[in-house]
């Protein structure tokens, strides 16, 4: 599949087709969205099964949803203040369905469902859409100051205040885009070397030996990409987090 | 009760200690690597830029004006991408006193 011909063809991973044979091809059941469902019951069966000993000395899995919860309610209070908890299940859901999807790419035959603008774009339009209404019903029609910073000149209205909207609307594009070109970038870089190996083992004898180059590169760039994962996911939770202190706060 | 916690958590603390195992955390705030910052503020100016040409175009095909909106939502996308990376540059909390 990597190599076709003598080219590199690094994207046709991304590439969308129906899973689970002709009722999957009729309801368009695509692979990303099958690893959607796994990587949510995933999520469920670490919580679920995982709290269920609820041990005072917690085992491996009990560790690490204690852990994912402490690290997102760590997050969530320091950033939005202790009435933040309530967005908790919010940036948890998001922090969890982020990073099982990135790490569930990293996977031989895996689909990595992050890696599409659509995806991650419904992903930061939820969180927008959300904090403005945040905004919206904490502090009414009061939430327009937040275009135009207090104690500036009001003659530079004009000029401010479509820069302000301008900004906050390139959030959830920026968002988005950061999520979306960090997976992209690195499951293209993986293919491209993996295509090395292939390429350099089939040239004669000294084949084998040069192709372990783009192997060890290989082995480097998987490991950068589990710290890729968790980060992408990190940064994607606490922006969320500083939008909802901005909207909860206001400036 | 709650005081032979407390002499745990310092005993567990001073152990900790002597095994070097909490070293300081760098600092949260810590600029990243050249490299990741340069990305950052990349995507911010490149997002801003979108939004204001898309709007732009938007706008101008709605009200038929091309291509006076497209320009004026150009520029003003450009300098939406400047607050963006300049807001990327102030600490959150001195950039949201003033």
């Amino acid at each position: 599949m990597a190599v076709e011909g003598n080219a590199i063809d690094a994207l046709s991973q991304f590439e969308l087709g129906t899973v689970g044979g002709a009722i999957g091809a009729s309801v368009g059941f695509t692979q990303s969205n099958l690893h959607m469902v796994i990587a949510g019951a995933l999520i469920v069966l670490l919580m679920v099964i995982g709290m269920r000993p609820r041990a005072i000395v917690p085992g491996r899995l009990q560790s690490v949803a204690e852990s994912a919860y402490g690290f997102i309610d760590d997050m969530v209070v320091s950033q939005v203040g202790p009435e933040g908890r309530r967005f908790f299940p919010f940036v948890f859901t998001l922090f969890m369905f982020i990073l099982f999807g990135n790490m569930l790419g990293l996977f031989p035959y895996a689909f990595t469902y992050t890696s599409h603008i659509s995806m991650t774009f419904t992903l930061a339009a939820i969180v927008i859409v959300l904090v403005t209404l945040v905004a919206l019903s904490i502090h009414g029609m009061h939430f327009f100051s937040y275009f135009f910073p207090e104690g500036a000149p009001l003659w530079l209205a004009p000029i401010i205040i479509p820069v302000e909207i301008v900004s906050y609307l390139s959030r959830p594009i920026s968002l988005s885009i950061r999520l979306f070109a960090n997976m992209v970038a690195g499951h293209v870089m993986l293919k491209v070397f993996a295509t090395f190996i292939v390429m350099l083992a089939g040239l004669g004898t000294i084949g084998p030996f040069l192709s372990i180059m783009p192997l060890a590169i290989n082995v480097v760039l998987v490991g950068f990409e589990v710290l890729v994962a968790f980060l992408q996911a990190y940064v994607f939770a606490i922006l969320t987090c500083i939008y909802l202190h901005d909207a909860v706060h206001l400036h | 009760m709650v005081n032979e916690r407390n002499s745990f958590e310092k005993r567990l603390k001073a152990a900790r200690d002597r095994q070097g195992l909490d070293r300081p955390e760098p600092s949260r705030n810590a600029l990243p690597s050249t490299w990741g910052f340069g990305l950052r503020a990349g995507v911010e100016v490149v997002s801003a830029l979108i939004v204001g040409v898309g709007l732009g175009l938007i706008l101008d095909r709605w009200l038929g004006t091309w291509p006076w909106l497209f320009l004026l939502m150009f520029c003003l996308g450009a300098a939406a991408g400047v607050l963006n990376v300049y807001r990327l540059f102030t600490p959150r909390s001195g950039a949201r006193r003033d």
